[in-house]
């Protein structure tokens, strides 16, 4: 067991020491001058832009040579000092992607481990009702094939503006002032419910395509047959099926990450949730290059702790990984 | 007789990919759409951001898709869109296949050293979120064009990819007929082209379907975001301009919905063709 969990840890600080080069890099060695780029976009006097030059330079750090940059920006780093935002000048980018982080995990927790669930037990039900195996493999391949911003676009469209059920923007009414009370408290709920269902809707159909084929395989092989050879009633062979194909979905969770991550942009961008998703929008339309890098940073340490998690989750449910049968 | 076997294989699998309705199903969408992207922008009677018609108005005989709110052609738009989009998933598709297929059979095969690093890079790349790396390459470009887009989309799609087929190559390689090849002293390079590559062909097509896949809701998820070609049109950009422009809140549904749908058919199609043909290759999953 530790020697699994000290293999994967050796990936994931692997992993953030390359994203956080990869962050520090992109600026700096991609074709063009940010520098310049930001001038040009505020579009001033030329002895203002000299002055903005000089500001913006030191704010990069650019005037000490490479080598130090680098360290300067893994110190800045560990200081929580990621720049300071343009976007909401002066406000530390720090501080707006603190702000933002509550709202993605309010909708991103629940949108994954009930869609993960959810789709499992659908998943595995339909591998076993010809009816709903004919329904639910349609169904669930087009939703895998929707992008997420357009399940997102016509939820909004339809439940939100043509049946006025929900609102289609913001993470609360802006009647209203964020304090703790129940009318508060149901105004969130209500503005969450769509962002969180389109998210749902998408990954939903993936857990159970994943499950379904899962069991079905499962279900040829030896153990099961054997099983079957020997009697044993068929509820039973099913429990152990859907045990066996529980694991492939919890590494499958892990890798699908990256593409929650990206669900997770769209969806906020669309229904103009608070989130780190509508943050980077933000950030691209005002060039605000010191947020895009804060925000990307954000992402790969969320990404890893979840990975992190995943992993612990597996050697409880997976006992030969405890006993370091599995290198993987 | 020998001249008579690959004739009879080539038939019998036409023969069991006509009867698969999946395939037939997913390859006639996906023509439609091919077959628009090519003809439709000759179709196209204005330029997509030429101001040609009433703002805002809804599908009409003039303007087939209705105009946006700036009195721009959807359909127009719509037509570039789709050929630029099917553009970005062939090129980013084949740039994910070609690097995967790279890495995978090299560390597959060779294993050792280089095996183990190239294992690593890919585990460390397959745990980076595509899109956020995406992100941040395409905000540093000032000039942005479907070339480039795609060029970084497949540069970062390949790592699982090459993991599959890294895993693939590995039970190839520990076969007779590939002992048998290495004692005549063949060429690592050849034994991969001809022995070991022919084997898996129908996995790397479908790996390729999947990149296909994968690159189209990369590159709209992009062009969303606001990231897209900094020229032209795309499908992403069309529903970026829309949700940013309040198309949601003043309900025109003509310019929100039919980029978002045809993403959604061709991704779907290709999806299953993929499940058709993976019932083709492998006889254990046909339905009889």
């Amino acid at each position: 067991m530790g020697r699994y969990l000290g293999r994967k840890l050796l990936i994931y600080a692997l992993t953030f020491f390359l994203a956080v080069t990869i962050d520090w890099m992109i600026p700096r060695f991609m074709p063009g001058d940010p520098v310049s780029l930001m001038i040009a976009r505020i579009g001033t006097r030329p002895e203002a832009a000299e002055v903005l030059r000089g500001y913006f330079i030191q704010a990069f750090g650019l005037d000490v040579p490479l080598w130090q940059q680098y360290l300067n920006f893994w110190k800045a780093l560990f200081q929580g000092d990621l720049g300071v935002s343009i976007w909401l000048y002066p406000q530390p980018v720090i501080k707006i992607i603190q702000r933002a982080i509550p709202y993605d995990l309010f909708i991103l927790l629940p949108a994954i481990l009930l869609s993960w669930f959810a789709g499992n037990h659908v998943g595995a039900l339909a591998a076993r009702a010809r009816w709903l195996d004919n329904t639910l493999l349609p169904v669930g391949y087009l939703l895998t094939a929707t992008p997420y911003m357009w399940l997102a676009i016509l939820l909004a469209w339809s439940l939100g503006n043509v049946a006025g059920v929900f609102p289609i923007a913001g993470a609360y009414s802006f009647s209203i002032r964020p304090h703790l009370s129940l009318r508060f408290i149901l105004d969130l709920l209500h503005h969450w419910f769509l962002p969180f269902l389109s998210l749902f809707l998408v990954m939903f159909g993936g857990w159970a395509i994943g499950m379904r084929n899962m069991i079905i395989y499962e279900m040829e092989s030896d153990y099961s047959r054997y099983l079957e050879a020997l009697g044993t009633p068929q509820k039973l062979i099913r429990k152990y099926a859907f045990r066996n194909a529980m694991l492939p979905q919890i590494t499958g969770l892990a890798l699908q990450l990256g593409g929650i991550v990206a669900g997770a942009v769209a969806t906020e961008v669309v229904f103009a949730y608070p989130g780190i998703g509508y943050i980077i929008l933000n950030a691209v339309q005002n060039q605000d290059y010191f947020l895009l890098q804060g925000c990307f940073l954000f992402i790969i340490i969320g990404v890893l702790l979840a990975n992190f998690l995943i992993d612990i989750v597996y050697v409880i449910v997976d006992p030969r990984t405890r006993l370091g049968m599995t290198g993987e | 007789m020998e001249q008579e076997q690959p004739k009879k294989v080539r038939s019998e699998f036409i023969f069991f990919a006509w009867r698969n309705a999946k395939l037939r199903i997913g390859v006639s969408i996906l023509l439609v759409f091919i077959v628009f992207a090519v003809v439709g922008p000759f179709l196209v009677k204005y330029d997509p951001y030429e101001y040609s018609g009433p703002m805002g108005a809804p599908p009409s005989r003039e303007h087939w898709f209705g105009t946006t709110i700036f009195g721009q052609d959807v359909f127009s738009q719509f037509a570039l869109g789709t050929r630029s989009t099917l553009t970005v998933g062939l090129l980013g598709g084949c740039i994910g296949t070609m690097v995967g297929i790279l890495v995978g059979l090299l560390g597959g095969y060779r294993g050792g050293m280089l095996d183990e690093f190239l294992n690593v890079i890919t585990n460390i790349i397959l745990i980076i979120p595509t899109l956020a790396v995406l992100i941040i390459i395409a905000a540093y470009l000032e000039v942005r064009g479907i070339l480039t887009q795609s060029l970084f989309i497949g540069l970062t799609a390949w790592p699982w990819a090459a993991r599959a087929i890294r895993a693939q190559t590995f039970s190839l390689r520990v076969r007779e007929f590939v002992d048998l090849a290495r004692i005549t002293g063949r060429s690592s390079l050849r034994i991969v082209l001809t022995e070991i590559a022919p084997n898996m062909m129908s996995y790397l097509l479908l790996v390729f379907i999947l990149q296909f896949g994968g690159a189209v809701l990369n590159a709209a998820t992009l062009d969303f975001i606001g990231l897209g070609p900094t020229k032209g049109v795309s499908l992403g950009l069309i529903m970026n301009n829309a949700v940013l422009w309040a198309a949601l809140q003043l309900g025109m549904w003509w310019w929100l919905l039919p980029p978002g749908a045809t993403i959604a058919a061709i991704v779907g199609a290709l999806y299953i063709t993929n499940v058709g043909l993976d019932e083709i290759f492998n006889p254990k999953l046909r339905e009889m």
